[in-house]
């Protein structure tokens, strides 16, 4: 009677599966995001399509988030995720203003960041963020992360479905040697802002030729000392 | 006042139905330098406030706070407690465009001060805030000035000055009360100082030092001038005029008051 109760050792039962959920959480809106770190400028970039699944919601929807002067946030991945994220790093950055009479550095909001995603490390952002903009000394600086706050400054990046197609095409064109060669070199890139913009258009062509999620428009932002300025360049619509 | 046995805690109501602790509360913000605040009928609100130091040593005690980019204040009282609240002020503003996407009509920071103010005049283990406040805002209605006291109590104002010395300084507003309506941004500013100026102690007078001012208005986010910034104001005044009535009225003076 008293064995009716005790689990059995010597049997093996079938392992069981976990049942496919009827629902998820989260939703891959597609897209991607570049940016370019330059010796006193920094270009970031993304296209403009929001998708589900094989359809398109938007084409001109923006995934570029000015957080602070210095630093611009572009982000692929979940949108609505990716919005409550821009919305905690705005409010952060506010009360940060008060507190301190002036605006965060690009450094300094990268590690924000990095905090803000590690925070929600066992129910994530599922953002794919690229971090761009002027350091302390206004050179270009480019943070890349993963969803749920690993993060390296580099001099250049990319995030998102066409991430694959547009990595190697930098790597190409903007790799410099490694950092534990001596002398140290840059990591930001020699190229001046007006041909980091067009290697931006060029590959944002080449992705969206054969990524479906990426097209419609690519929306370029430029940081430099004079400020931040604005293009928009149309991509094939298919 | 004199000490009576009503006056112990602000839990205790005096025969007369007076709360005595909340009073004495009301005694500390008069205690602070005097702070001005005003308003025209649709573009602008501005504060000055007269900045104290303790020696000449240390640097002017701040009297205008930023809470959000349409909405700032100035304080008369104590400088701890004006902090306290500035923060949970400065909080419901920026909860506001988290939640809301806009910026905290002016008149619900108000009310939900009132309230956060009003429950430590009914708790034995806490003692009034010992802080006026002047809140100057620009929203959708408008410009706004509005007072709010330790007693918990707020007041939508056109014009108002609280702090030591000023009463003289709510003379002058009133007097010219008619006329802040139709003022533009500098003739608004110029009135301040002049008021402003009543509140001096004897043989002192308005300089970059000991004058702050602050201006919030359509397409002008809240913004502090003080030091050198607020030269360019203080030059809207005329050296004469810098001096307050208690060292007395030179010549120049007495032609500039029966100007309007």
């Amino acid at each position: 009677m008293s064995m009716v109760f005790a689990p059995c050792l010597t049997e093996t039962t079938a392992p069981t599966t976990h049942a496919q959920p009827a629902w998820s959480p989260y939703d891959n809106n597609g897209g991607t995001c570049v940016a370019i770190a330059g010796e006193d400028y920094c270009v970031i970039a993304a296209d403009t399509r929001m998708s589900t699944g094989f359809s398109i919601l938007i084409r001109n929807y923006s995934k570029i988030h000015q957080i602070t002067e210095k630093s611009v946030l572009a982000s692929s991945g979940f949108q609505a995720d990716i919005r409550a994220l821009q919305k905690n790093l705005d409010a952060r950055h506010q009360i940060y203003q008060h507190q301190h009479n002036k605006q965060m550095s690009c450094p300094a909001m990268a590690q924000l960041l990095s905090n803000t995603l590690y925070y929600k490390r066992f129910f994530p952002y599922y953002a794919f963020n690229v971090l761009g903009g002027l350091d302390n000394e206004g050179r270009g600086c480019v943070y890349s992360y993963d969803a749920v706050g690993s993060y390296e400054r580099s001099g250049y990046s990319s995030q998102g479905t066409g991430m694959q197609l547009i990595m190697p095409v930098l790597d190409n064109q903007l790799k410099s040697a490694s950092p534990l060669v001596l002398p140290l070199q840059k990591s930001t890139t020699p190229l001046s802002e007006f041909e980091a913009v067009d290697l931006v258009k060029d590959t944002f062509a080449s992705a969206a030729e054969r990524d479906i999620y990426t097209g419609d428009a690519v929306e370029i932002v430029i940081i430099n000392r004079e400020g931040v300025r604005r293009e928009l360049m149309d991509l094939k619509r298919d | 006042m004199f000490r009576n046995q009503y006056d112990n805690d602000v839990t205790t109501w005096s025969p007369q139905g007076r709360l005595h602790q909340v009073e004495y509360a009301m005694e500390a913000v008069k205690q602070g330098s005097a702070t001005v605040g005003l308003k025209n009928s649709d573009t602008y609100a501005i504060l000055l406030a007269l900045k104290r130091s303790t020696s000449e040593l240390s640097a002017h005690q701040k009297k205008i706070i930023p809470l959000d980019s349409h909405v700032g204040m100035s304080i008369a009282g104590l400088t701890a407690d004006a902090r306290i609240l500035s923060r949970y002020m400065r909080n419901e503003c920026t909860n506001e465009h988290y939640a809301h996407d806009q910026p905290l009509p002016i008149n619900r920071l108000v009310t939900r001060m009132g309230l956060k103010m009003q429950t430590s005049t009914q708790r034995y283990d806490r003692r009034p805030y010992g802080v006026g406040l002047l809140i100057a805002g620009f929203d959708s209605k408008g410009p706004h000035v509005y007072q709010t006291c330790p007693s918990a109590n707020y007041f939508d104002c056109k014009a108002m000055s609280i702090g030591a010395r000023s009463q003289s300084a709510r003379t002058y507003l009133e007097k010219n009360l008619d006329k802040f309506a139709n003022c533009t941004l500098n003739e608004l500013v110029r009135h301040g100082l002049l008021a402003l100026r009543e509140c001096l102690p004897n043989d002192m007078e308005l300089n970059s030092k000991n004058v702050s001012l602050a201006i919030v208005g359509k397409d002008h986010p809240f913004t502090v001038y003080d030091d050198q910034k607020v030269e360019q104001f203080l030059a809207l005044i005329t050296e004469a005029e810098r001096k307050g009535k208690s060292s007395g009225p030179s010549e120049q003076d007495r032609v500039m008051e029966t100007e309007p």
